[in-house]
């Protein structure tokens, strides 16, 4: 352990900080989405996948980088929508599982339709020219991207919060998480707000899988490993609770950074340890609600 | 004026329906189907598949459709039950029954040990719990290399002969393997159906329907989940037994969150909550599967899209939709 500095630990701690700020986006949707509409979207991987295929295609077409940031949430989203209105919206009122089990469904046509459109084998994806290289952080050389990751996470979790905190939209997203019957007794259109809401998670889903692209690679498949680990992220953070996301996918990612620096070999089932500890500890999860729970 | 007293008639029991014998039948009538099946299948082999899958359902179903806990991580049980009699046969050479029991205790063992955990949540948090649960297990078996053969799976589960008390069966011959197989699962239906029959078999389906005045009865939800979560594993323990068997090699794959998806499937297509669905469903799914990958490699396409066509208008999958337009 001679290499072992506190430098190296520091500049571990910052990577899986980047690492977490991926799943606190996809966990921030997943949330957001199941607070509202008490739908466990199942395709939020699949959501996620696309992101990071829109991305690609449109660099292809010659797009730049940048405008990608704009564009594939608002593309993710808008498919996100039609799925809302024409899949899940006949379903509300029999019971948590039948979203769940559409969305599931779905999730497998979407994989399969990736894969006959860009084919099987995964691609790698470039990281911007500006965003290449490393920047000293005080404690050694950082990757900028990753930097760069963090930085927009904490922008969209800023945006995110100022729309929910000081809109008048925001408020009734918040009541109608909070008690769906009386919103609707006071006048407010409930399914818009449920359909914007998913829209809105599954275009941050779209964005962190484009975040994730340069990081990992696309592969068809990308979505289906991060889905189990977000679970992991909502049950640790409590269900439908933003912060608890944004505190345990920050946690999630630092475990799994620092396991893969002491112990490489246990770095993939560390996370699942530290679900098992909160679940006997505290089901709820640290910001859970009880009543979500039943 | 109206006539206030009336002779007495004395009830008479109503006859006996046909849905009533079939109900009461049950395990018998599911075994005959299983018995002839294999004469019109187009091949063995599915047949083979059906059945294997089926029991696995059938174990899935008493989850989810008679508990009502939706789990997407049995894929952990049926994968554990496959390891543990590949790796008794494989590693240590055991008999063939040995290793299909050590499968049933595998299964039971994992279920154990996924619901003490997965059990303390409850709802939609289930299906999230056991799917990042059975992940876990995916990780471990994959690491554990010297055991389970990692990435390229288990491979030399090579059993040619079952022998039961002296009758040697060629268990290469795809219909002796059927019938052999066919005997386990037979057992199973005989053995579920009483479980459901039991008064904890009522027990369970009182926990589904209202958990609070099964508590305000005197029953203890937690312990009947865990239970029936335990009593399912071993089922898709012996499922995996024999896929372990069948197979001769156990992939890693058998631990896969899809492996945990397709069981989730065919309940529902079959119909959740019914007795022959699970049978019904994997028939459907895997007839299905065939067909589509004849002319196109991306069946799941297909399959996905039947599935969310079945979710938004056949909720109660095929024998549901069946017995709900028969029932008297």
């Amino acid at each position: 352990m001679a290499g072992l500095s506190l430098d190296l630990i520091a500049l571990q701690l910052f990577a899986g900080l980047a690492l977490g700020a991926i799943y606190v986006l996809f966990a921030i949707g997943l949330s957001l989405i199941f607070g509202m509409l008490t739908v466990v979207n199942f395709a939020h991987g699949a959501f996620y996948m696309v992101g990071a295929y829109a991305g690609l295609y449109m660099l292809s077409l010659g797009g730049n980088f940048w405008i990608c940031l704009i564009a594939v949430p608002l593309a993710v989203g808008l498919f996100g929508l039609a799925v809302e209105r024409i899949l899940i919206r006949p379903l509300y009122g029999r019971g948590l599982d039948y979203p769940l089990l559409l969305t599931f469904g779905l999730s497998y046509v979407m994989v399969e339709l990736v894969r006959i459109v860009f084919g099987k084998t995964g691609y790698p994806f470039d990281t911007p020219e500006i965003l290449q290289g490393a920047v000293n952080i005080g404690v050694g050389y950082f990757p900028l991207y990753r930097l760069f990751v963090i930085g927009a996470t904490a922008a969209v979790l800023l945006a995110l919060w100022l729309f929910l905190e000081k809109t008048s939209f925001g408020l009734i997203i918040r009541a109608g998480a909070r008690d769906p019957q009386i919103v609707r007794v006071l006048g407010v259109d409930v399914t818009r707000v449920w359909l914007i809401v998913f829209g809105i998670g599954t275009a941050i889903a779209g964005f962190a899988g484009l975040l994730a692209a340069p990081l990992q690679g696309v592969i068809p498949e990308m979505g289906g490993t991060i889905l189990a680990e977000a679970f992991v992220v909502t049950v640790v953070g409590g269900m439908g609770s933003i912060g608890g996301a944004v505190l345990a996918g920050l946690l999630v990612g630092v475990v799994v950074s620092m396991t893969s620096l002491f112990a490489p070999e246990m770095a993939k089932v560390s996370i699942f340890a530290l679900m098992a500890v909160v679940l006997i500890v505290r089901p709820q999860g640290f910001f859970g609600r009880g009543g979500l729970m039943s | 004026m109206r006539e206030i007293t009336q002779p007495y008639k004395r009830p008479q029991a109503p006859p006996v329906s046909w849905f009533q014998f079939a109900t009461k039948h049950r395990a018998a009538i599911a075994s005959l189907v299983v018995l002839v099946f294999p004469l019109v299948m187009p091949f063995t082999a599915l047949a083979v598949n059906i059945l294997i899958y089926g029991l696995y359902a059938l174990g899935f179903n008493l989850v989810y459709g008679y508990l009502g806990l939706l789990s997407f991580g049995h894929a952990a049980l049926f994968g554990t039950g496959a390891y543990l009699c590949g790796i008794a046969i494989a590693h240590f050479a055991l008999p063939w029954f040995v290793a299909i029991g050590l499968g049933i205790i595998g299964g039971l063992l994992m279920a154990a040990l996924i619901g003490v955990l997965a059990i303390r949540t409850r709802g939609i948090y289930f299906a999230m719990v056991t799917m990042a649960l059975s992940q876990c297990v995916y990780y471990l078996f994959y690491q554990a290399v010297d055991w389970t053969g990692g990435e390229n799976g288990l491979r030399g589960i090579n059993v040619r002969v079952i022998d039961i008390l002296g009758v040697k069966l060629d268990f290469i011959n795809p219909l002796t393997r059927y019938y052999v197989i066919a005997a386990f699962v037979i057992a199973a239906f005989f053995v579920l159906s009483r479980i459901l029959a039991s008064p904890f078999g009522a027990v369970i389906e009182a926990v589904r329907e209202n958990e609070t005045r099964a508590k305000a009865s005197g029953y203890d939800a937690t312990l009947t989940r865990l239970i029936t979560f335990v009593l399912s594993g071993g089922f898709c323990g012996l499922a995996g037994a024999l896929q372990a068997l069948h197979l001769s090699i156990v992939p890693i794959e058998i631990l896969h969150y899809d492996t945990s998806g397709i069981v989730v499937m065919i309940a529902l297509l079959g119909g959740m909550g019914t007795f022959f669905g699970p049978m019904i469903g994997a028939a459907a799914f895997l007839l299905l599967e065939n067909l589509v990958s004849l002319w196109t490699v991306h069946w799941q396409l297909i399959v996905g899209a039947v599935f969310m066509i079945c979710v938004l208008f056949f909720p109660a999958g095929i024998w549901g939709t069946l017995i709900s337009r028969g029932k008297p």
